[in-house]
């Protein structure tokens, strides 16, 4: 059963800013997909491996070559703010 | 009361490879801020993650050099939280499914062997640095993020909670450090970061099964740090249960300056990762035909390369544990003695000499300049007796300095032997004409005091007389 406490707390790991009433919301569609999840809980996987990847591919790897690497002034173009050619970000604690 | 104390590590490896873990950046340390950093390690959306095939293989090796298992099938799964060194705010780390379990890393405490259990080895890339604006995290009014590290491939060994006493978590860092060495997977260099610890540290009443509750204190860049960080809290965590207080479960970091640690955060609220399977990475079935092609690779571990030293080479336990704790000088050893016979003199003069000039001029052991075989050549013409002992040492030192053959400084500098007799006799007669109470001594039947003689003579020529020459000219003088 999601709570409002579950949707609150889960909103604060992710960073979200929620009003009442879209906690409210959420929490009723969030017991809405719990409830669909109920009904697969009712098929038997007893010996059935946890599925990692949805498509049947294995070791994708690339060889230890060095690349390009991107302009710095193009990496920094997005960062709200910078300095000494780094991102700069609010007090973190 | 008094209480057992229960340590377990977590030990970030950093991986010695070209480029990143799942992008072609370079991973060379000391760039510019932000300039090795593509699309990928940035997260920018629309790119794809794909694993560096070196970073896999480097796991299986530093697992294998542990005794651990391989798995047959492993994944990587997402860890998320928010911090602002992270650029997806989550990292590719493994959850479930790690690359290794089930090792172990043999320690040697007090004369006995213990085994140190590893529950597992993962993969996983480093975060970012951070730079604070102002003296501490908590009074900077921002940080600057270079993501230049973000991506670096990292092993993280973690132990179980075998370990008993600072001293067994040294010996055990040390040794992890020497194995992880040895296989060439990394430089596990504490002062530079390629390898870090963590430690879990909690204390229960001798003969408790049930573990007390553990303070975990992070990122310790040093042997000294270890021991300091482990006695420390020993004493805090005494006090607080000899106080009928609780330990709290907690990350804390260590102010190396006031030499305390500090509560970071509770655990409770930071544990939640909400892990889960990287879609953008495939799955990975491991050949056992490959892990077995990297088992015969791998070179012998410092244990029993340490074994062998002991009883083979009838090396002092004190010695082979020197010389076996870092790889250059375990081949620096093999190297001498591939060309020399006295396994002992061989193991002094590393120990003394080399280790004496490395620690003086604080340079690493690999840029030693001295070849192995060079010292094997200098031990050989000390023991021919060509040159004495003082001389050897002083041709040492300029071989540690100029990395140049002994051969050429002993000529160069004129500390070529001199077997020529007339050049001798000269020196002989001063020093007989000097010492009349000696040659009476010798001629009224004390023969040790020849002994004395030869030393004088060697003494006035530098120590580059023939002995042999002295011996025969010093006797035919003195019983004229």
């Amino acid at each position: 059963m999601i709570t409002k406490e579950v949707v609150e707390k889960v909103a604060k790991l992710s960073r979200l800013e929620l009003t009442e009433e879209e906690v409210a919301v959420h929490a009723e569609q969030l017991n809405k997909i719990l409830e669909t999840m109920d009904i697969l809980k009712q098929i038997d996987t007893d010996g059935i491996e946890p599925l990692a990847h949805v498509l049947p591919i294995q070791n994708v790897l690339r060889e230890d070559e060095v690349g390009e690497c991107m302009p710095r002034e193009k990496v920094l173009s997005n960062a709200p703010e910078q300095a000494d050619g780094m991102f700069q970000v609010p007090k973190i604690v | 009361m008094d209480y057992e104390v229960v340590i377990g590590c977590e030990v970030h490896v950093e991986l010695k490879t070209k480029t990143k873990i799942f992008c072609n950046c370079p991973t060379d340390f000391g760039g510019a801020p932000n300039t090795h950093v593509c699309p990928v390690c940035l997260g920018l959306p629309g790119t794809l993650p794909v694993l560096n095939k070196k970073v896999l293989e480097y796991a299986i090796k530093a697992g294998l050099a542990t005794n651990c298992e391989i798995a047959e099938y492993s994944k990587f799964d997402r860890k998320n939280y928010f911090y602002p060194d992270l650029t997806k705010a989550y990292q590719i780390s493994q959850f479930d499914l790690p690359i290794c379990k089930n090792g172990y890393v043999e320690i040697n405490v007090g004369g006995k062997t213990k085994k140190i259990g590893l529950t597992r080895i993962h993969m996983e890339e480093d975060a970012g640095k951070l730079v604070h604006q102002g003296a501490t995290i908590t009074s900077a009014t921002g940080s600057l993020a270079d993501y230049n590290r973000a991506g670096v491939p990292l092993i993280e060994i973690v132990s179980e909670p075998d370990l008993r006493s600072a001293e067994e978590v040294l010996a055990f860092l040390t040794n992890l450090k020497a194995i992880i060495e040895y296989t060439g997977v990394s430089d596990a260099k504490m002062e530079q970061g390629s390898l870090r610890c963590d430690v879990n540290i909690s204390l229960r009443p001798f003969g408790q099964e049930e573990f007390g509750t553990r303070a975990e204190i992070k990122n310790l860049n040093s042997f000294r740090a270890v021991e300091r960080v482990i006695n420390y809290e020993i004493d805090r965590q005494t006090d607080i249960l000899e106080d009928g207080g609780q330990v709290v479960q907690e990350t804390r970091t260590w102010d190396e300056g006031k030499g305390v640690t500090l509560s970071l955060r509770s655990k409770e609220d930071s544990d939640e990762y909400r892990y889960f399977p990287d879609p953008d990475l495939t799955p990975l079935v491991i050949d056992r035909a490959w892990v077995e092609e990297l088992r015969s690779s791998l070179p012998e571990m410092p244990m029993a390369k340490r074994k062998r030293l002991i009883e083979e080479e009838g090396l002092p336990e004190y010695d082979a544990g020197v010389i076996t704790s870092s790889k250059v000088l375990a081949e620096f050893y093999d190297g001498v003695r591939a060309h020399y016979g006295d396994a002992k003199k061989t193991s002094n003069w590393i120990m003394g000499e080399l280790l004496a000039r490395v620690n003086a001029e604080g340079i690493e052991l690999e840029d030693i300049k001295v070849k192995p075989e060079h010292l094997a050549a200098l031990l050989t013409v000390l023991d021919k007796g060509e040159i004495n002992g003082k001389i050897a040492k002083e041709v040492f030192a300029e071989m540690f300095n100029t990395g140049k053959e002994p051969e050429s400084i002993i000529k160069e500098k004129g500390l070529v032997q001199i077997s020529d007799e007339g050049a001798i006799v000269a020196i002989v007669d001063e020093v007989l004409a000097n010492n009349p109470k000696s040659v009476e001594d010798y001629r009224a039947g004390k023969k040790q005091a020849m002994g004395f003689l030869v030393g004088q003579v060697m003494k006035a020529s530098k120590g580059q007389a023939n002995p042999g020459v002295v011996n025969k000219l010093l006797a035919e003088r003195l019983e004229q």
